[in-house]
């Protein structure tokens, strides 16, 4: 196994009285692919949030690289440079060409060279079949290539850790597959992911590790192995019968 | 099968002929229906102006081609003012105040939105400001700054003439709304755009720059537009100061040879610098608007 680069201990987060992670206790290797499943409500994408630090946490501590994330110290824009987000809603920037999205970060955060990063992000999207369109603005792609665009421009920072919120859930079913595809091709090289998904037989293909979540409990986590086919819990149980 | 009380579907065969009274407006008859009614409408407004009691004393006080015309050129032998000189006092006013409108509205709403810790007393004075410029009406704002301002006495400052008061006056007043446009235009940025850009590892500042003001800026171009038509009407205040505008020379025609033709002229000379821009406005909504309907 290789070294622990994300480690969550007891993360408490609440909104007013609502208690939304209660305990959630968590570690992410490096080129692991690590997906949490869980019902809409069950603190999936508020643990993403968490560790992309766009929420602040109640209790417990997220430790990424060895550094605690609730330290006052801690610049939350050079976290999120090293963890690239993906969201359910696409979230491209409807006025920047498909190309200007991928180079938005990598220019606008890093600082580089709009001429260093040209080469690399044509080269994102000709991995996403999309170097054609990298002057076209993002609604005239399908919500499949945007989603598409959206990993890739995350993709361009670099990240060590990519994290990836239903990623598909807003897509038409015929255009889950293609997204799911560049997933699979991401894990296969070696891309450590947190994901949360509602696709449970590519959570079953990719992760290594899937992690079951109700009601802000971490209920049960283990190999896809485990969880899919001798889930131990009865609420992992009946959700997995549900969601077939 | 059927269980007769419940079942309320009609057996009876619709007729959807419209009645024959609506069958007059429908089809190619809409033409005619609507030239119609468009000359009864236009024929009779002119018809009241033409044969109102007073309509023969209108035309001369306010209509008189002459008067008109002695009004817009002026005449500086018989100190009397010309409009049209007059309205180009209006036009600078209304440039250099729309600049600054623009620059300062955008730093204010800039202000009240930002959350760094060190702009804090600027947030709240921008929320007093905002709140004032907004309450008091432009005439007072004119009068205070017209007369108050002069009277404190500061060099350079108090030495200005009165049309620079009257556009500091309009910039004041109208920053204080132009700050509220943008601000709305800002909030109506989809929050997933603030969550992606963050999330890239952008500042706050960088974000607002590279992703939310570019999109906020375009949703309020139209409503900035119309802000600017009446702040160039508004440019008519400079009269209460004294200030010779175009409105003002009308009024000094009006009282000098009793004819109110210059005031005519004035409205002439304003409708031809809106509806331009009144016109573009429009053209941009309706754009906008098709735009919209296209991609959704």
């Amino acid at each position: 196994m290789n070294e622990v680069i994300l480690e969550l201990d007891s993360v408490v987060k609440r909104f007013g009285d609502n208690e939304v992670l209660r305990g959630i206790s968590l570690n992410l290797h490096r080129h692991e692919v690590v997906c949490l499943i869980g019902a809409s409500g069950s603190g999936k994408s508020t643990l993403l949030r968490c560790v992309n630090l766009l929420e602040t946490i109640d209790g417990g501590t997220i430790t990424l690289f060895g550094q605690s994330l609730t330290d006052v110290r801690i610049d939350p824009d050079k976290v999120r440079r090293h963890t690239g987000m993906v969201f359910q809603s696409f979230n491209l920037f409807p006025h920047l060409t498909v190309l200007e999205n991928v180079l938005v970060g990598p220019v606008r955060a890093l600082k580089r060279k709009r001429s260093d990063v040209h080469d690399e992000a044509m080269q994102l999207l000709d991995r996403i079949g999309l170097r054609e369109r990298s002057d076209e603005y993002p609604d005239r792609l399908s919500g499949g290539q945007q989603q598409r665009v959206a990993i890739v421009r995350s993709l361009a920072m670099r990240p060590a850790l990519l994290l990836l919120d239903e990623v598909t859930s807003a897509l038409d079913p015929s255009l889950v597959g293609e997204v799911l595809d560049l997933l699979r091709d991401l894990a296969h090289t070696g891309t450590t992911m947190l994901i949360a998904t509602h696709e449970m037989n590519f959570a079953r293909d990719v992760a290594q590790q899937v992690v079951y979540l109700d009601g802000g409990v971490l209920v049960e986590k283990g190999t896809p192995e485990e969880i899919f086919s001798n889930p131990q819990h009865e609420s992992t149980r009946l959700f997995l019968e549900r969601v077939r | 099968m059927v269980n007769e009380t419940d079942a309320r579907l009609s057996e009876e065969t619709p007729s959807f002929f419209a009645p024959r009274r609506k069958q007059l407006l429908l089809g190619r008859r809409a033409i005619v229906a609507s030239t119609f009614s468009t000359v009864l409408i236009i024929g009779g407004l002119f018809a009241v102006f033409l044969l109102a009691p007073g309509g023969a004393t209108v035309r001369h006080f306010f209509f008189n081609p002459h008067d008109m015309w002695q009004s817009f050129v002026g005449d500086h032998r018989d100190a009397l003012s010309s409009v049209g000189l007059g309205l180009l006092t209006n036009i600078w006013v209304f440039l250099v105040a729309e600049v600054f409108v623009l620059t300062f509205g955008l730093a204010i709403a800039w202000t009240r939105m930002t959350k760094s810790p060190v702009l804090m007393p600027f947030r709240i004075l921008a929320i007093i400001y905002s709140d004032i410029f907004r309450g008091i009406p432009v005439l007072l704002v004119f009068l205070l700054i017209g007369f108050g301002v002069p009277a404190l006495q500061i060099t350079f400052i108090s030495n200005q003439s009165l049309a620079v008061y009257g556009c500091v006056s309009l910039i004041l007043t109208y920053s204080a709304y132009v700050a509220e446009v943008f601000r709305a235009g800002i909030y109506s940025v989809p929050h997933g755009q603030l969550l992606a850009a963050r999330s890239l590892g952008l500042t706050n500042a960088t974000t607002m720059r590279r992703v939310i003001l570019p999109q906020a800026v375009r949703t309020v171009v139209p409503p900035l537009l119309n802000d600017f038509i009446s702040l160039q009407k508004d440019t008519a205040l400079l009269s209460i100061l004294g200030v010779i505008e175009a409105v003002q020379a009308g009024t000094i025609y009006q009282d000098l040879r009793f004819n109110s033709s210059g005031l005519v002229v004035a409205s002439l000379l304003f409708l031809a610098m809106t509806i331009p821009l009144t016109r573009f406005t429009d053209n941009l909504i309706a754009r906008d608007r098709n735009r919209r309907l296209a991609s959704s």
